[in-house]
């Protein structure tokens, strides 16, 4: 009883502040990893919706053949800037930086990360490079029209704005730097007394791997951008075959990073959904430490896969299929996690909340992602579909239909805590079951597409594929209006819903300990772990009313 | 209910200076980690010109000045040697000769910026700077070599004015006495950075001027 009882007088860390000052400035000028984490999502989000409205309006001119709405040039822009901005600006920090500020230290019993400062800095870096991006918008010179991946040639003859947009990557990386550097020192110096590696949660695990990523991986991107600015300033020709260069470097030292960033982007949502099935089915992992092993050994061979990219870019066939068997590698880990979720749920008690009706959805969609990832893995397939819509689906399956629902899962799981409100169940039930069917509406069509021969990247198409083009873009209306219950929902949660209790689903990790929202220092009491991460047995004690 | 036992809000004034030197130690090593992995880039990219234009590189190094290249080596190599002592003598409790040394520190620092403006001004004299008409008229290789000479060697120097600044920092709280002999992180890691800078330059010294 004494254990897990809050006194309920605390103040939450809404109402306390880490500095003198109140209002607007006890924000911006907060410490309190969960204030920043705050900061995180509303900024993150606000760019998320710009991405998805950039997403429509290019559905929307793909709903018929030849120029609908926008002209070609303009939607080059668009493809760029829907890239840039889903990729730099949302999927990259999007987890760690909003779920892993907020929960990170929570979860390891602690009362903040181990550079508060540096972590308010991170998001200060964060919003100079989205300003950077939205200022390159609007400069003379035009909007990106690269592509997000900014091969070389093109992104050192085009006149637009290329410049200024990959510097904001640049600022941006630095930014994903500090988090990974912040979070790698939180685990090792902060876990509460009793919380060996082997105790700590899975999310914790991923967002370790995940750090480590970020700090092996971004500076590599970081200086190849830095090339391109200098390419494009001074003309060195490092990358310039008229001055001796090597185009195909570019896209070595492009993928070196941009391919470990998308275990950056999927390893975090991996860990949340090792957090929700375990919740809902009322029972432990199923292979925590084959979990927890294969985020590591992800990150690993992650690292070490970056040319299946190039299959057709000209490199040699041995590099071919070193890079092809390597690439056929990551999928062991990646089956590895799947098979333990779905163990999970084995003889489980399961309760069919949002949260884990959305972690169903993302094992369906990601590993529908997964096995297509496969397919363009082969070098015999590659070749028919490399730089068609199956790539295009495929990565979709994987971002959005991977991180992008574990995105939304997360928040469905966390919302509670964070703002210590209830949402409406009915609503988001209802979006669960529209999200699914939107997405593969919206995204499977392309796979056909894609075999078909429908190339990515092109702002008209032959007749013959009006009809899958325009299923998919209903598709997208169809997510749009998921994507509006979602956010009305959890506003209306956030200003009205009725309040949460402490462990509103029965979870047995740190987090659930403490009051809804958490007091400033997270927990009201000395907190020691002497539990397996997902113990159910501790639920008695907890306090958990069932109803 | 023994609550008030358990509750930590006697420790909330404290829970901010809360003070973990390896954890601080841990911190800077990971992001001296992502600089080696930043310039690990160039290396790579000059290893793989290095390995198709190999004459090129040869002809190219030889109009270099050794000499300048050797006298910021010894310039660089001693500065560490200087910061290293300061640290030394804080933890000695030593402030004057703490100050003293990272004053030195940064002198070298500066004489090293200062023989490299002269070093590139004589190149800039030769008109060798990238997109020039006389670097355009060498073979690919040599462009390449200079390219990355200019590149690796220009970043370099923007770490060393980066340290510079970092040591200038560390001066300051050393006289203001918040970095003393009980409490000295913070200059341990400033010593760190610039330990760093001195390692880069030693790959780029051999590599840009000695290997002909």
């Amino acid at each position: 009883m004494a254990n897990g009882t809050v006194a309920v007088s605390e103040k939450t860390f809404y109402e306390e502040s880490t500095n003198k000052y109140s209002g607007i400035l006890s924000w911006l000028l907060t410490t309190d990893h969960k204030r920043i984490g705050l900061l995180y999502l509303y900024t993150i989000g606000g760019f998320f919706l710009v991405g998805v409205v950039l997403g429509l309006l290019m559905r929307l001119e793909l709903i018929a053949p030849g120029e609908t709405i926008v002209d070609a040039q303009t939607y080059n822009s668009l493809f760029t800037l829907h890239g840039v901005i889903m990729i730099f600006l949302f999927i990259v920090p999007g987890l760690p930086a909003i779920f892993g500020n907020f929960f990170l230290p929570i979860q390891l019993g602690t009362n903040d990360v181990a550079f508060p400062r540096l972590n308010l800095l991170s998001w200060y870096v964060y919003i100079i490079g989205a300003v950077l991006v939205l200022i390159s918008l609007v400069l003379p010179g035009g909007p990106i029209d690269t592509g997000w991946t900014f091969y070389i040639p093109y992104s050192v003859r085009t006149s637009t704005n290329v410049s200024l947009a990959i510097f904001a990557a640049f600022v941006l990386g630095f930014s994903s730097i500090l988090t990974g550097l912040n979070f790698i020192t939180t685990v090792h110096r902060m876990r509460a007394p009793g919380m060996g590696f082997f105790r700590m949660p899975l999310f914790i695990w991923s967002l370790y791997a995940t750090a480590w990523i970020q700090v092996i991986a971004t500076p590599v991107i970081g200086i190849t951008i830095l090339l391109v600015i200098l390419e494009r300033t001074f003309g060195v020709g490092i990358f310039d075959p008229a001055l001796g260069g090597d185009p195909i470097l570019y896209q070595h030292m492009f993928w070196i990073y941009s391919h470990p960033a998308v275990y950056i982007m999927i390893l975090p949502a991996m860990g949340v959904v090792s957090e929700i099935l375990p919740t809902f089915a009322r029972r432990t992992i199923f292979g925590y430490k084959a979990i927890a092993y294969s985020s590591l050994a992800i990150a690993f061979v992650g690292y070490l896969v970056w040319a299946h990219h190039m299959f057709t870019s000209g490199i040699s066939d041995t590099a071919r299929w070193i890079f092809s068997l390597l690439t056929f590698i990551v999928a062991l880990p990646s089956g590895v996690k799947v098979f333990n979720w779905v163990a999970t749920l084995y003889k489980g008690s399961i309760d069919p909340k949002p949260p884990l009706l959305w972690v169903l959805s993302f094992i369906f969609l990601f590993s529908i992602g997964g096995l297509t990832g496969l397919v363009v893995g082969s070098l015999a397939t590659d070749i028919h579909l490399h730089d068609t819509y199956f790539v295009v689906a495929h990565f979709h399956y994987v971002m959005f239909g991977g991180t992008g629902t574990i995105f939304i899962a997360g928040l469905y799981y966390w919302f509670p805590k964070m703002f210590g409100r209830m949402y409406n169940i009915k609503w988001a039930n209802i979006a669960a079951a529209l999200y699914f069917i939107a997405f593969n509406m919206l995204y499977f069509p392309k796979f056909i597409l894609g075999y078909m021969g429908m190339p990515r990247r092109y702002f008209d198409y032959l007749p013959e594929f009006t009809t899958l083009q325009e299923i998919s873009t209903v598709g997208s209306w169809l997510m749009a209006i998921t994507i509006i219950i979602i956010v009305t929902n959890l506003i209306h949660a956030g200003l009205k819903g009725k309040k949460a209790s402490a462990n509103p689903w029965g979870g047995v990790t740190l987090e659930w300990q403490t009051t809804s929202p958490p007091p400033l220092h997270n927990f009201n009491r000395h907190v020691e772990v002497n539990h397996e991460p997902y113990d159910f047995s501790q639920l008695k004690e907890l306090e958990y009313d069932s109803k | 209910m023994t609550q008030n036992e358990h509750t930590v809000s006697s420790e909330h004034s404290h829970a901010h200076v809360h003070r973990d030197d390896i954890g601080a130690k841990m911190g800077m090593w990971l992001f001296l980690f992502t600089e080696l992995l930043l310039f690990g880039g160039m290396f790579l990219m000059y290893a793989v010109y290095r390995f198709q234009y190999q004459m090129d590189f040869k002809i190219a190094a030889m109009e270099l000045s050794v000499s300048m290249g050797t006298l910021n080596t010894i310039i660089l190599l001693t500065s560490s040697l200087t910061v290293a002592l300061a640290i030394t003598a804080i933890q000695k409790g030593n402030k004057f000769l703490a100050v003293l040394n990272l004053n030195i520190t940064i002198i070298f620092a500066l004489m090293f910026m200062v023989n490299k403006y002269y070093e590139w001004s004589a190149k800039f004299e030769h008109g060798l700077y990238p997109g020039s008409d006389e670097m355009l008229s060498l073979p690919n290789g040599q462009i390449m070599f200079y390219g990355l000479y200019y590149i690796m060697t220009g970043l370099h120097g923007l770490h060393v004015i980066i340290g510079v600044i970092i040591l200038a920092i560390m001066l300051v709280l050393v006289i203001k006495d918040k970095i003393t002999s009980d409490n000295y992180v913070k200059l341990e890691n400033g010593g760190l950075y610039w330990h760093l800078v001195d390692l880069i330059w030693i790959f780029l010294f051999p590599l840009f001027y000695l290997i002909h």
